[in-house]
């Protein structure tokens, strides 16, 4: 994380647990037919097989495996807010185990393509998305776990 | 059969970056379907419009406003959007009002004129928007999507870059030569190979481009087209189907897949699935395919296609590929168009180009890219937010 003393914000409210310690991304789940979602859903249950609109939320399992990943090597158009210089960064899509889910996130600075390997077991971190001039936007990243 | 309907007329304007309104790119195409079929405008009935997108909202709304281009006749009119699938959308719904018996003859229309480079959603600070917050939050382009799929191929079934730039280059050579192609060269595998990395494993060379094109059908019923030929292409088969719960690969513009740990997996994968509707509604299974148009917005993703459609296992695409079996001479050539390869994406007129090289394949009218003795021949593609799109057509 950066040290500016800037206000830490989510890139999107209620996507996240915002505890670097245990940082996790925050679904939600059916309180029916008990299916977790992410993003989360909270309204009306999603299953064609189930009439459920209560939900409670639902951290989702902080490491899996990896199911694919790729990178952006040229800057990616608006919203995004791009580094400038723009640094290339992968992008991974990792399965979890718990939910039989794959959920994407940009991967840590620092770990390219070239590192990565699918199976691989990834770790969801949080990391500087972009700052502005009020607030540092922090956002989901996955990381290799350590081997 | 009863349920089948004649493909009368087809057209297309050329694609490329022209610069020009979309509308333009659509009458000409329109013009040229119906002399192509031999119908007047002001006999057509039943307008059927793919939507391009201005400013976050149907464009002109499609339908109309190629109506009043070509003089207003007091046609019926209905205008469709599925993002890639729109022209699919917009012959499902001029192929339901014949077979209804509401009409005999349809016009369908889609044209495009793309911005360049990539796909961006449209402005402001719109975070309830999943296809806007993909850009904010992942700078998740369309590419990284290939991306992930193509780099998924090579992890499981071992592909290389090199198979994928076979693809380009086979659709480069199919497709050279079709006068309604944007690049009208052959590229080799250095080529592909050397051209700039975008979304690792795929390089510029092997990704869509946006271009700017039109393309139009004369679609009629049976009795309709009796009165104007003998041996009518027609539609066998229509899919615009959408995915079932729990949809577990993982899809633009999402962040994540359905989960599958309460619920069973449906029978059919959502990309296995857009297919067999078609082969469904035509009686026919892959086997009796004599080509196929598939959406190569990446040369990867064509492999994907071929095992969807069933023309080979799971696996086996790469093999399939570099077998020739794909190319044109081969057991079931695949893009004999050059598919997007060639063309790059005109997304509402893409699915109705699609169905107007199978047509003129059908009829033998193609020149040095024909298929020879194609009497079966199909389109898929998909658009996002989960629409499927395929047709079948036969003679």
């Amino acid at each position: 994380m950066s040290s500016v003393e800037k206000p830490q914000i989510p890139a999107v409210e209620g996507w996240l647990r915002m505890d670097e310690a245990d940082p996790s991304l925050l679904g939600t789940r059916c309180e029916e037919c008990r299916t977790v979602y992410f993003p989360p859903e909270r309204t009306f249950c999603r299953n064609p097989r189930c009439a459920g609109s209560s939900f409670e939320e639902h951290p989702l399992s902080r490491r899996g495996r990896l199911w694919s990943f790729t990178n952006n090597c040229y800057p990616p158009p608006d919203p995004y807010v791009a580094s400038d210089p723009f640094e290339p960064y992968a992008i991974a899509a990792v399965e979890l185990e718990a939910e039989k889910m794959v959920v994407l996130g940009q991967v840590v600075s620092g770990v390219n393509v070239g590192d990565l390997k699918a199976g691989m077991e990834m770790e969801l971190v949080l990391a500087t998305l972009f700052e502005d001039d009020e607030n540092e936007v922090v956002v989901w990243k996955w990381q290799p776990v350590a081997a | 059969m009863s349920d089948e309907i004649a493909v009368l007329g087809v057209g297309m304007h050329p694609w490329g970056k022209w610069g020009r309104n979309f509308v333009e790119y659509g009458v000409k195409a329109a013009q040229d379907a119906l002399a192509d079929a031999g119908v007047a405008w002001s006999d057509i009935q039943f307008v059927a419009g793919g939507d391009t997108v201005r400013n976050g909202y149907p464009g002109y709304v499609a339908g109309a406003t190629f109506a009043q281009a070509l003089g207003w006749s007091g046609a019926q009119v209905a205008s469709s959007y599925g993002a890639c699938a729109t022209g699919a959308q917009a012959i499902a719904t001029a192929r339901a009002q014949i077979l209804a018996g509401l009409c005999d003859v349809a016009l369908v229309v889609g044209a495009d004129a793309a911005p360049k480079g990539f796909f961006a959603p449209t402005g402001g600070d719109r975070p309830d928007d999943p296809d806007w917050l993909r850009f904010r939050v992942l700078g998740a382009t369309n590419p990284i999507y290939f991306g992930l799929y193509a780099r998924r191929r090579m992890e499981i079934y071992g592909a290389t870059e090199l198979d994928f730039a076979r693809v380009k280059v086979k659709n480069s050579q199919h497709g050279y030569t079709n006068p309604n192609a944007r690049y009208k060269k052959t590229f080799t595998i250095e080529d592909v190979l050397e051209s700039p990395m975008v979304s690792d494993p795929l390089r510029l060379l092997q990704i869509c481009a946006t271009s700017d094109g039109g393309a139009a059908l004369v679609l009629s019923s049976m009795d309709y087209a009796r009165k104007h030929t003998t041996d009518p292409v027609t539609v066998a088969g229509v899919s615009t189907v959408t995915p079932q719960f729990p949809q577990t690969v993982i899809e633009m513009p999402n962040f994540a897949t359905d989960s599958a740990a309460t619920q069973p997996l449906p029978d059919t994968p959502f990309k296995d699935s857009i297919a067999q509707l078609a082969y469904e509604q035509a009686g026919l299974g892959p086997e009796d395919l004599d080509l196929a148009e598939v959406y190569d917005l990446s040369s990867a993703l064509e492999l994907d296609w071929y095992e969807n459609l069933g023309l080979c296992n799971p696996g086996d695409a790469e093999k399939l590929l570099n077998d020739g079996d794909t190319t044109i001479g081969g057991r079931i050539p695949v893009n004999a168009s050059g598919g997007l390869g060639c063309f790059g994406e005109a997304v509402p007129a893409q699915a109705i180009a699609q169905v107007c090289e199978v047509t003129w394949q059908l009829r033998g009218e193609v020149g040095d890219r024909q298929v020879e003795g194609a009497r079966v021949g199909l389109t898929i593609n998909q658009g996002l937010f989960g629409h499927g799109s395929s047709v079948i057509l036969k003679r």
